[in-house]
């Protein structure tokens, strides 16, 4: 008899191609958060098998904290190029500007937070009505309780403990005017069902997630890599190291960890072996107990 | 609690490869507050070594600060700051664990007065249920409820977890009791057809995640090779072919200029180019060209995939539209009897009540045309003539729409014969429905 055995990572896939599709036909105008991490490009990817042979029906946006990688960027607009897809770029620069975000002082200054406000401004300026988001379920405790069709009010907010029931696959995309919805396609995959869809699928990454050599600070129990945006204080010594990142975000509060991983199966074999969640090198998370919890209902990712 | 790189770590890591052909295992837990549920999961997720470093230390200063006297590995499964002040669980949350046999999702539902709503919400997407009760209490009325729900959201693999053994001196006629007398209440319900017993000791790690000394009465599997081993294959509908298109795709590009395709993801039986098909409501009949990817074109598309399917004929077909099979069509009709399970906290259901319907890709609207009755989800008997319905009631509804559904029995398939209900005016999801 024929076996119709379907694998974790195909399910997982079949399933993000659904509430992609799903976004794209219950909202009218959705936009897809694109950072240039792999959840990101794994999403954006996904995204493109979606709709293939069809480009994108949603434009994507990078909310730059002007702190970035530029690895990153490089990335960034290749994909973009390859994919003739649209790209926004909310700056977190501008808001500072603006005066509509307050830059943080000392050594530990991050733009992580203020990206909240530029995301939120720009869906608001855009008239976004969904945002995908590449967060996992996996990643942190508050994000466990997130749905896929994520609910905020008309002021972005999120309100863990009235959230809409999710059964099946069945999606409720209805909202009032102002309110919009965050979407979550990878939210059942983990770290490593990302990295190994990666290397099923051949996906180029930036090089920032192979080791290389670079110059490092250890702050806060990481590797925080020198760059332009943060202040060596005059206890910290930069050290080079044989480094690789395993999430990619804002540089300032991004750590490295030390690994001689050059390749995605090297990758593969650390990440089974971690003793350390992904963001456990995420100094934003390490603020207080729940500083995820409490930026996520300000309106973060 | 500190641990250096596991040997059985790394050797799973060797065998990466194989992760691939894993397949995934979505479960769902029950227990009533106390029964252990927490620490069940911690124990599964710590034993299994799927725990981190830093998770581990943020668990024992938590323990530390609450005064506990061991790692409390409840706390593993901690999420949001009200819960950890309250030391209850708000929400459904999602735990994520696997071994080199397989992935598993845990739809953790927490165990207090919103428990129906909850556990209804996990069900919906699990294969397979875990119902612990504490081996000191036996069987007791929330025991059934967690049963009947099970029953009722068509989960076909049940685990019985008689729980804290340790406490009853792992007594096999303390057992054996608790095991009949579930026995004798699931003879009554009739979607679970495997059910498995296991004495265990969450927060000793007994017939968890290996087989304990302390039961040496006891032949049967510990829960994690339970879990690894039981065969689900056959939890979809392979047979009636049933594909509800969810979008359409028009390149309008010169590479692709006639290019029509139909996006959405199979919802039962196969689909191979050259199979006749009828697109319904419309009834018009056509072939399947070509099944489309983005990685190249299939010979045949089941049950869960996302594709896109091309037809031979340039026919109207939008969202909404379901691509079946000629000689076995679904149902079609604007009226449906449905079990419900109410949701709302602020409303109740009322008879001539309008909602909107989300069913399959389709949305259309809805009024209750009739209660028939409620169900006392403890002694499973029905109540009639109730003119309301509150939050976590469950009961048999008459429904008429806007437009026909094309809809199965939920017995038959999970996909096409469930729905929500979602209010006019605050767009809250209010129930889910199972089609009879």
């Amino acid at each position: 008899m024929h076996s119709y055995t379907v694998n974790h990572l195909e399910q997982l896939e079949a399933e993000a191609i659904f509430v992609l599709r799903e976004t794209a036909a219950q909202f009218e105008k959705p936009v897809l958060l694109f950072s240039g991490g792999k959840d990101s490009i794994v999403m954006a990817h996904l995204a493109r098998k979606a709709f293939h042979p069809a480009r994108l029906p949603f434009p994507l946006m990078h909310v730059d904290t002007g702190h970035n990688f530029p690895e990153t960027i490089v990335y960034r607009d290749k994909f973009v190029d390859e994919a003739r897809a649209e790209l926004i770029v909310a700056s977190v620069q501008e808001s500072i500007d603006k005066g509509r975000v307050v830059e943080e002082k000392g050594p530990n200054a991050s733009r992580n937070a203020l990206q909240t406000v530029t995301l939120l401004d720009a869906v608001e300026a855009n008239q976004f009505d969904a945002a995908l988001g590449g967060a996992r379920r996996d990643e942190e405790k508050a994000r466990a309780k997130e749905r896929f069709f994520s609910h905020r009010d008309d002021f972005g907010q999120w309100d863990p403990k009235n959230q809409r029931p999710e059964l099946w696959n069945l999606f409720n995309g209805r909202k009032h005017h102002g309110e919009h919805f965050r979407v979550f396609p990878l939210s059942n995959w983990t770290e490593m069902d990302v990295w190994q869809y990666i290397r099923k699928e051949e996906i180029e990454l930036p090089s920032l997630y192979f080791a290389h050599e670079r110059e490092v600070i250890s702050r806060g129990g990481t590797w925080l890599a020198v760059t332009e945006f943060i202040t060596v204080a005059a206890d910290e010594t930069p050290v080079n190291k044989q480094v690789r990142f395993r999430t990619i975000g804002d540089a300032t509060c991004t750590g490295a960890v030390e690994s001689g991983a050059d390749s995605l199966d090297a990758i593969i074999h650390e990440v089974a072996i971690a003793r350390q969640t992904e963001r456990g090198t995420r100094a934003d998370d390490k603020r207080s107990e729940t500083a995820m919890e409490d930026r996520k209902k300000e309106g973060y990712f | 609690m500190t641990e250096t790189i596991n040997p059985e770590n790394a050797a799973s890591a060797e065998e990466t490869g194989s992760y691939h052909d894993m397949d995934l295992l979505r479960f769902t837990t029950a227990g009533s507050v106390d029964d252990g549920k927490s620490t069940l999961i911690g124990r599964l997720l710590y034993d299994s070594k799927n725990t981190f470093d830093d998770q581990m230390e943020a668990v024992e200063r938590s323990s530390r600060q609450r005064g506990d006297e061991n790692v409390n590995l409840a706390l593993l499964t901690d999420g949001l700051r009200a819960e950890r002040e309250q030391g209850i669980t708000i929400d459904v949350a999602y735990r994520y664990f696997a071994t080199p046999k397989r992935k598993f999702i845990i739809a953790d539902t927490p165990g207090h007065i919103q428990y129906t709503r909850n556990m209804v919400t996990g069900a919906s997407t699990a294969n397979l249920a875990i119902i612990l009760v504490d081996a000191r209490h036996g069987v007791i009325e929330q025991t059934c409820r967690h049963a009947f729900i099970a029953d009722l959201l068509r989960i076909r693999h049940v685990v019985l977890a008689v729980n804290k053994m340790d406490l009853v001196d792992y007594s096999e006629t303390v057992f054996n009791d608790i095991v009949e007398q579930f026995q004798q209440f699931a003879s009554r319900l009739d979607n679970i057809v495997d059910l498995t017993a296991i004495p265990i000791s969450a927060l000793n790690g007994d017939n968890v995640v290996n087989k304990s000394s302390n039961t040496p009465w006891y032949h049967g599997p510990d829960l994690l090779y339970h879990l690894e081993h039981v065969y689900i294959g056959s939890d979809y509908n392979h047979v009636d072919a049933r594909f509800p298109v969810q979008w359409v795709i028009r390149p309008h590009s010169n590479e692709h200029h006639d290019f029509r395709g139909y996006a959405g993801r199979v919802a039962g039986g196969v689909f191979k180019p050259g199979d006749d098909v009828v697109i319904q409501p419309s009834g018009f009949s056509s072939k399947i060209r070509s099944i489309e990817t983005f990685s190249g074109p299939l010979e045949e598309a089941y049950a869960p995939l996302s594709v896109t399917v091309t037809l031979e004929d340039n026919i109207d077909v939008s969202r909404g539209d379901m691509i079946v099979k000629p000689n076995n069509p679904p149902n079609k009709g604007q009226d449906i009897e449905a079990m419900i399970c109410w949701f709302s906290e602020t409303k109740k259901l009322h008879p001539r009540g309008r909602y909107y319907l989300r069913h399959t890709t389709k949305e259309v609207k809805a009024i209750v045309s009739e209660i028939r009755y409620k169900v006392n989800i403890n002694t499973l008997h029905k109540i009639e003539d109730s003119p309301e319905f509150g939050l976590n009631e469950i009961g048999r509804v008459c429904i008429r729409t806007s437009a026909p559904l094309l809809y199965d029995s939920y017995r038959r398939n999970r996909s096409t014969g469930s729905f929500i209900l979602i209010d006019e005016q605050t767009n809250e999801t209010v129930a889910a429905g199972m089609i009879r």
